[in-house]
């Protein structure tokens, strides 16, 4: 057997798993409190805020692409759902497993199912992700069925996709907006600029924004990885959509925040107000200008750059609500401890890794016809 | 009946005898601590008023009417009992923690030490008010300034006391309406906000905060099923209709084209 190469990123890659399997024996050998900064005061930290509940978010390409294809019928975006469900696939998974490191009782996760709270919005989420992961495996076991050649399950799987889907939309929406409720209930412990009993709302429209980027985010990054060429077409499509909701965002957050007398917190100079501008206008605003204009949709560069901006605004939106928000009203400064940050990019590391040996050993993207350069 | 507790801050002199009690009571290992952690469920904090009188103020659960606990915990490990008390049933717990980032007082604390931890607050002695006693640290407690007793009934002593001597109180029961009421009330000569009590809390129940959503739930499973379904059902039908007239249009052009050929 030949060994392989030593390559920069194969050797980033090593020291990540390496750093993450120590953090892990910290974790579960000595406990939350050693291997984080969470205390009592601050009882939620990166691992629920990042991997988490932003985890979810970049998930949902999946259910907003297949809605799109499906239900809809826009064919022509049917070569990268394929792509789109598997990263959905792999973010939920991560999710949970993300969740594991967080729970005091991992090994007890199951207990959802047996003692029920439906007042609990944690409850609607827990069960929610929980049978939507079961939808994504079922949506992806088709591209593994058609790799092992067994034509029966095919059929019987291409014959379950409308109602999959449908299921899949329906769940999604309940969790996605569901992540902004779980807030709601401590209307004194969140500040003024994140509160709002619309909180479900916004985290639902930032989630399909999220998702549609993401979608485009990764097909550039594919396109590098694996020396396909870009749907150019039906992703310079996907951005004019993406620029709108993303312009809907901002201007219903606005208004949102006037309807609450909170408008002018914004310019009160405190660390809240600056990092809320940062998220708004930075992870929002500018996006949703650039990705506007064709000039920048239309160069690759531009593009990129336009989408990543998405990506980071909604990451740094997650954690403005779930940590930024709450610091102040609690008391406490927190910062994560490195052992936390190296859990989360131990997770993001495995996520590429399995997804590059998904896309390497399954038929995830489509075969492109020789002819078609020809002609 | 729902019990509850009284404090009356005028009362108490920082004995700490409460304290203990709720320790013994309640096996919890360690000195008791100056502020709740995961092994003190009561303390005694010592507060300088703006005069420069000392005041103790005890910590505690609140055991609210409609706890915000028990409404979000995923496995309902938190119940509001009969007797007043809100119990944690630790043998259900998964360790979310989304009771402690809840709690508008901030009661719960954590384990932090443990690989495995558990959730921690008072639980208003609920094996010994369900047998007809009162919880440990009223029992102990030498100035009565922790009353023990039917909420209803402490309510209209804390208001007597007011009506008797306001020059000594402020006029407000701590817990008679904080998000909806709670079992554990306090009485006091000092403004509570400057004893590190929120004065700011809303009146309604912090469960309903939620509930306006969650009640959707059903609404969203078959509005939005049916309405998926029937976007999905309408456009491919339009399209297989599209299609089909196409077809008929090419066929209507073939033999169209084999009748002109056959003519010629």
């Amino acid at each position: 057997m030949k060994l392989p190469k030593i390559t920069f990123w194969r050797t980033v890659l090593f020291i990540i798993i390496a750093l993450g399997i120590y953090s892990t024996y910290r974790r579960f050998v000595f406990g939350l409190g050693d291997a984080t900064n969470m205390s009592d005061t601050f009882p939620w930290g990166i691992w629920i805020g990042f991997d988490v509940i932003s985890g979810v978010g970049l998930g949902a390409g999946g259910f907003v692409l297949t809605a799109i294809v499906y239900i809809f019928n826009l064919k022509r975006y049917k070569p990268i759902v394929r792509a789109t469900v598997l990263t959905a696939f792999l973010g939920y998974v991560l999710v949970i497993v993300g969740l594991l490191y967080d729970l005091g009782q991992p090994h007890r996760i199951w207990h959802l199912l047996i003692y029920w709270n439906h007042h609990s919005v944690l409850f609607e989420v827990g069960w929610c992700v929980m049978t939507y992961t079961t939808v994504l495996a079922l949506e992806f076991a088709g591209f593994f069925f058609e790799k092992m050649r067994w034509t029966k399950l095919v059929k019987i799987q291409h014959a379950l996709i409308i109602p999959l889907v449908i299921l899949g939309v329906i769940l999604s929406t309940m969790h996605q907006s569901s992540l902004g409720s779980l807030f709601l209930i401590f209307p004194d412990k969140v500040h003024p600029l994140w509160y709002t009993p619309l909180l479900p709302l916004f985290f639902y429209i930032s989630c399909i924004a999220v998702g549609l980027a993401m979608v485009i985010f990764e097909s550039f990054l594919s396109s590098r990885a694996f020396g396909k060429q870009l749907e150019f077409d039906i992703l310079d499509r996907l951005a004019r959509v993406l620029a709108v909701i993303l312009a809907f965002f901002f201007l219903f957050k606005i208004e949102d925040l006037i309807r609450h007398g909170a408008f002018m917190a914004m310019f009160e100079g405190s660390y809240e107000s600056w990092l809320f501008l940062a998220e708004i206008l930075l992870g929002v605003l500018l996006p949703s200008v650039l990705l506007f204009i064709p000039k920048v949709r239309h160069n690759p560069t531009g593009m990129f750059t336009a989408v990543s901006f998405a990506v980071f605004g909604f990451f740094f939106g997650r954690l403005n609500v779930t940590i930024t928000s709450m610091e102040g009203m609690a008391g406490a400064t927190y910062t994560p401890a490195w052992t936390e940050w190296m859990i989360t990019i131990f997770l993001v590391a495995m996520g590429f890794t399995v997804f590059a040996l998904a896309a390497k050993y399954l038929p995830i993207f489509p075969k492109e016809e020789p002819t078609a350069a020809i002609s | 009946m729902k019990k509850g507790l009284l404090i009356d801050l005028t009362l108490c002199i920082g004995c700490g005898a409460c304290t203990e009690a709720c320790k013994v009571q309640n096996k919890l290992p360690g000195e008791v601590e100056p502020e709740l952690t995961g092994y003190t469920w009561a303390s005694l904090e010592t507060r300088e008023t703006d005069e420069g009188d000392e005041i103790y103020v005890r910590r505690l659960c609140m055991h609210c009417e409609e706890p915000a606990c028990a409404s979000v915990c995923p496995v309902a490990a938190f119940e509001k009992t009969d007797t007043g008390a809100v119990i944690y049933k630790s043998e259900r717990c998964i360790g979310c923690r989304y009771c402690m980032v809840a709690c508008p007082f901030s009661v719960p604390k954590y384990q932090w030490d443990k690989t495995f931890p558990f959730v921690q607050k008072c639980i208003l002695c609920y094996d010994l008010v369900k047998d007809g006693e009162q919880t440990a640290c009223a029992k102990v407690c030498p100035t009565e300034a922790t009353l023990f007793g039917d909420r209803e009934s402490l309510l209209q002593i804390a208001r007597r006391r007011i009506e008797k001597d306001p020059g000594k109180y402020v006029d407000h029961i701590y817990g008679e309406h904080e998000v909806g009421g709670t079992s554990v009330m306090f009485l006091s000569s000092v403004p509570f906000e400057q004893l590190g009590f929120r004065t700011d809390l809303t009146r309604k129940p912090l469960p309903s905060f939620t509930w306006g959503v969650m009640s959707l739930v059903p609404n969203i499973i078959s509005l939005g099923g049916l309405t998926l379904f029937g976007t999905w059902w309408i456009i491919n039908r339009r399209m297989k209709l599209a299609r089909e007239r196409l077809e008929q249009e090419q066929n209507q052009e073939e033999s169209e084209n084999k009748l002109s050929e056959g003519s010629e």
